[in-house]
């Protein structure tokens, strides 16, 4: 029984990998949510974030310009969302699945006719994709004991848009508890009419709320098809979107538990894909199943409040109407 | 006052709808670079033309009468339930015990045990989170979402370890026993000289299904429940006052919601498969809810709106064969479909609630 290899390096790194993209599409369903805007459309945006970065790093060898085609695919959907939820407050959670499948067809559609191969887009090469940054004096500590291959290994040696990824998160509590458009924007999901009353735009905020979240959510699929994979494959977002709502869930809608929730269902991504360490560590195997299902069993038991409630902003869900 | 007659809320609307939904389709056929009049006449074709064809159109059809149905008895109670895809895998493994382990007769008797199955399987799997969101508050779209991926895990895994046969790779059952095999509509409308949907998978689920349709009808607007269902969704507070109890209707809503979407399996694992296979229910969880939407949650409306999508599938499949157009183009048009008549109703309906009370002021 080797319980520490449960924790090894490189299933560490793994964690961290796997984990940055639900980070950012949970912070995208974070700003949404707080604004009162239900999406469970994040699977969706990362979906066509992932092919469009893809295609576009592909055809200008540019994984930036790619970058940027993913955050307007993205963007655009948000728009939709926006639309449908703000504009002609439609059911939210209805817009949402609509744009789930919006994604998973129309990425297979233009993939099928741009590239012909089944689906994908061609594999990213050189500049194509986001490689990894190699930190100050890696090298040089590799070799200190202790501290020297967690830094090399584990802190060291990611893409730009992880650390971006962690980045957001301080970024996010900021701006959402230090600033006054924060203030406004957690004031509109819990209370629509207050805000409207100090005379600011309930339908303003909100929209910026979901342009904030369609922007995480196309850093989030570019991550994952230039950055953790070299292209797109068809519904290579793979439930990712859905994780990242029950990490918002888990973390009660605050963005440092975020991180610690995004970071625990990366853990349990990273080791089902090592099924020897498990049992290694603990002596008899563990279902993959098990596994894969565990994040979303532990959200229905967060959900059920038997471990400290999650309650959602008030006025999620609801369409603002203004009196008249 | 209503703002326009109710024809035009039951009729023109989703017309309307689908017709945008049309219209968008056929701009993206001809962005591929097909001809969109080339590719409905394809559909129409192979979806409606032949026997066989209509054999496809009606065997999916069946499957998206019961989930259109299951979301929209849900509806009726104003309950999301986005599970059906769980719920009708949960249903094929009801489908599949019945099958395997209960010696039966004749296949009639097999049609109605693993119906039992289907539905106390599918209702098992939405009890969880219907008590969850009746007796503390968790939010049932998101609960639903996520047994959906926990049912996905459950089949995933009594498949591979428990029900697998012995050297079988794929993880499935076995095939179920020659006496539950259900008579298709080959077996039961082909004559001695014409043979009729040949190797097409409809069969008599297909009954069931309009049964189902007959059923709900009834339950929702002719039965005390049915009544108390649609007061529970009208207004939550109006209903408690009245004295129904919002724990109980949640609870019995979804119940008869999940006991629909498990049926379905019936139709894909017994109907068809003879097995229960990984992913038999492809999605088609999901097209219930567009179905429902479209059929604005009336039976008749769900049947219409399940014919129409099981045209579109099959119509799907025969341009994948044929065209360069891939089955995808399916999803498109049921996303387009959702958001025109679900998240986008309003960009139709105020257009048009103005254009009554303009002609209605005129008429005055």
């Amino acid at each position: 029984m080797d319980f520490l290899s449960l924790f090894d390096l490189s299933v560490l790194d793994s964690t961290v990998r796997l984990a940055v993209p639900l980070l950012l599409a949970c912070l995208a369903g974070l700003f949404s949510e707080r604004a009162g805007i239900f999406d469970i459309g994040l699977e969706g945006k990362m979906l066509a974030a992932a092919f469009f970065s893809a295609a576009v790093a592909h055809l200008t060898g540019s994984v930036w310009l790619g970058l940027l085609a993913g955050i307007t695919a993205s963007l655009a959907l948000s728009l939709l969302h926006g639309l449908a939820s703000i504009t002609f407050r439609g059911n939210q959670l209805i817009s949402g699945v609509a744009i789930n499948f919006l994604a998973a067809g129309m990425t297979v559609l233009v993939a099928q006719d741009w590239f012909h191969q089944g689906g994908r887009t061609p594999s990213l090469i050189g500049q194509g994709r986001f490689s990894p940054i190699e930190l100050p004096l890696a090298t040089t500590l590799k070799d200190t004991p202790g501290f020297g291959p967690v830094y090399h290994d584990l802190i060291s040696g990611h893409s730009v848009l992880v650390y971006l990824a962690l980045l957001m998160v301080p970024a996010t509590w900021w701006i959402l508890y230090r600033t006054r458009f924060g203030l406004r924007l957690r004031a509109v999901g819990e209370n629509p009419a207050a805000v409207d009353t100090a005379g600011v735009s309930v339908v303003g905020l909100r929209y910026a709320a979901v342009m904030i979240c369609g922007v995480l959510c196309g850093i989030a699929g570019a991550y994952l098809a230039t950055a953790l994979q070299a292209g797109f494959v068809k519904d290579m977002t793979a439930g990712r979107g859905f994780i990242a709502l029950a990490a918002l869930i888990f973390a009660k809608w605050r963005p440092w538990h975020a991180l610690y929730a995004t970071l625990l269902f990366g853990y349990l991504q990273a080791i089902s894909l090592r099924p020897d360490i498990i049992e290694s560590a603990i002596g008899f195997t563990v279902q993959i199943q098990l596994l894969d299902a565990l994040p979303y069993i532990l959200t229905v038991v967060i959900l059920a409040g038997f471990v400290g409630k999650a309650i959602p902003p008030r006025a999620g869900g609801e369409p603002y109407v203004k009196e008249r | 006052m209503e703002k326009m007659p109710h024809w035009a809320d039951v009729l023109l609307i989703p017309l309307i709808s689908l017709l945008l939904a049309a219209l968008l389709s056929a701009l993206v056929i001809l962005a591929i670079g097909e001809s969109p009049a080339a590719a409905f006449n394809l559909m129409v074709e192979g979806a409606l033309m032949r026997s066989a064809g209509w054999g496809y159109t009606l065997y999916y059809a069946t499957n998206f009468m019961f989930t259109g149905l299951a979301v929209s008895v849900a509806f009726h109670a104003r309950i999301f339930n986005i599970g059906g895809e769980g719920q009708a895998m949960l249903g094929g493994l009801g489908v599949a015990l019945a099958c395997l382990y209960v010696p039966w007769p004749h296949w009639s008797l097999a049609l109605i045990g693993a119906s039992v199955g289907a539905a106390l399987f599918g209702a098992l799997w939405a009890y969880i989170p219907a008590i969850l969101q009746a007796k503390r508050g968790s939010h049932i779209v998101i609960t639903t979402i996520m047994f959906n991926f926990i049912a996905a895990a459950v089949l995933n895994y009594i498949l591979v370890n428990i029900l697998r046969p012995v050297g079988a790779m794929d993880p499935a059952t076995a095939k179920f026993p020659d006496a539950t095999h259900l008579p298709t509509f080959r077996d039961m409308f082909s004559t001695a000289d014409t043979i009729l949907f040949r190797g097409a998978p409809a069969n008599v689920t297909f009954f069931v299904a309009v049964a189902a349709c007959v059923v709900v009808w009834v339950l929702i607007w002719r039965t005390r429940l049915g009544y108390e269902i649609r007061s529970f969704g009208e207004s939550e507070t109006a209903a408690k006052y009245a004295g129904i109890s919002p724990v109980k209707i949640t609870v019995i809503a979804m119940l008869i919601s999940g006991a629909l979407a498990g049926l379905m399996s019936v139709n894909t694992t017994m109907g068809e498969s003879e097995r229960l296979i990984l992913n038999s229910t492809e999605g088609a969880g999901f097209i219930g809810i567009a179905v429902a939407l479209m059929g604005r949650s009336h039976p008749f409306g769900v049947f219409l709106a399940a014919i129409l999508f099981g045209f579109l599938y099959q119509g799907g499949a025969e341009l994948a064969l044929w065209t360069s157009i891939p089955r995808e183009l399916i999803v498109v048009i049921q996303a387009l479909v959702i958001l025109f008549t679900g998240a986008l109703d309003n960009m139709v309906r105020m257009p048009l609630e103005k254009l009554f009370l303009a002609l209605r002021k005129e008429g005055a």
